[in-house]
């Protein structure tokens, strides 16, 4: 088993090199893509919570 | 009013949208995970190796699911934007520009996975001929469509001229799909077909088609997940944004004066 993982898997008949770039490429492509709502998500919450404090202090002082 | 439709504007008010959108999505991102590991075994481990191309040939399970989803995600958006064009709903609209990203992300994965596929089968990363010209027009078609709705300040304007940008480019789709076809070209042609037979062994067929199921629920998990981000801003003066944003009810007082 650990000779099929060391031989086989990995060099994949000698294509090692493109399919694992391709595989890495898809991967990274889609997690990239994962992560950018929860980042666009903070990103507007945050804008929100920081224009309602500023209305609150206006209103306060006012 | 008819139940379906009465059930459409519910679904579609964005308030509803976010909270059941906000329920599906963990279940969504659990479903594409699973199948797309399962895929991945069957395509890595448990496929044999082609008899012509060798172990090269298992690209085809992260390029083909890719370059289907590529089309799938411009087919979607430009359905979103007619909607959004003609009966101006904005949810069709979020939809619409939600899609772009995510297909501008399937279509480079389809040409950088096909130019690693090309190099050891071909001899070439790159030749200008029908099938991959026209996948890269794909991408700037995309490309265009989210720097048009990046560079007007009016959000809803800015998504019906991108969505209106989106529709005319769907002339490219039958090019894509039908270059192998319409011209002679250095690209294989179809190994599966959606009617009639498909020209590949079943132990190396339902990997690809695992891995197809896969990234099409991953395109709506992530469909989900921007459009939730999109309705926040797009909607931050409403009240039931502003409940989202500050949870605090003495806070919320006060900023209501």
């Amino acid at each position: 088993m650990a000779d099929f993982f060391a031989q086989d898997f990995f060099r994949m008949g000698g294509y090692g090199v493109y399919v694992w770039t391709a595989y890495a490429v898809f991967f990274l492509v889609l997690l990239a893509d994962a992560l950018a709502p929860l980042r666009q998500r903070r990103r507007a919450l945050r804008e929100l919570q920081g224009r309602l404090a500023r209305q609150a202090t206006r209103k306060s002082s006012a | 009013m008819n139940p379906l439709v009465l059930w459409f504007y519910k679904f579609g008010s964005p308030p509803t949208f976010y909270r059941v959108a906000g329920r599906l999505l963990p279940w969504l991102y659990a479903v594409a995970l699973i199948t797309g590991v399962i895929g991945l075994y069957g395509g890595l481990v448990v496929a044999p190796a082609d008899y012509q191309q060798g172990d090269s040939f298992r690209i085809i399970y992260v390029h083909v699911p890719c370059a289907w989803m590529s089309l799938f995600a411009y087919a979607f958006m430009a359905a979103n934007g007619f909607i959004a064009l003609v009966w101006r709903i904005k949810l069709s609209e979020t939809l619409a520009m939600a899609s772009a990203p995510i297909g501008a992300a399937f279509t480079l994965i389809t040409l950088v996975t096909g130019s690693l596929w090309g190099k050891p089968m071909w001899g070439t990363w790159w030749t200008w001929d029908a099938r991959l010209t026209s996948e890269l027009v794909l991408l700037f078609l995309y490309f265009g469509v989210i720097g048009l709705y990046h560079a007007i300040e009016d959000i809803r304007q800015a998504a019906r001229a991108a969505a209106f940008l989106a529709l005319i480019g769907v002339v490219n789709l039958p090019i894509v799909h039908y270059s192998v076809v319409w011209w002679n070209t250095l690209h294989q042609g179809s190994t599966v077909s959606l009617m009639g037979q498909s020209h590949i062994a079943a132990s190396m067929l339902w990997p690809l088609l695992t891995l197809a199921f896969a990234t099409h629920v991953y395109f709506f998990a992530s469909l989900l997940a921007r459009t939730r981000a999109a309705l926040l801003t797009l909607e931050s003066g409403k009240q039931w944004v502003r409940t989202l944003a500050n949870p605090d009810p003495i806070a919320a007082e006060h900023a209501h004066g």
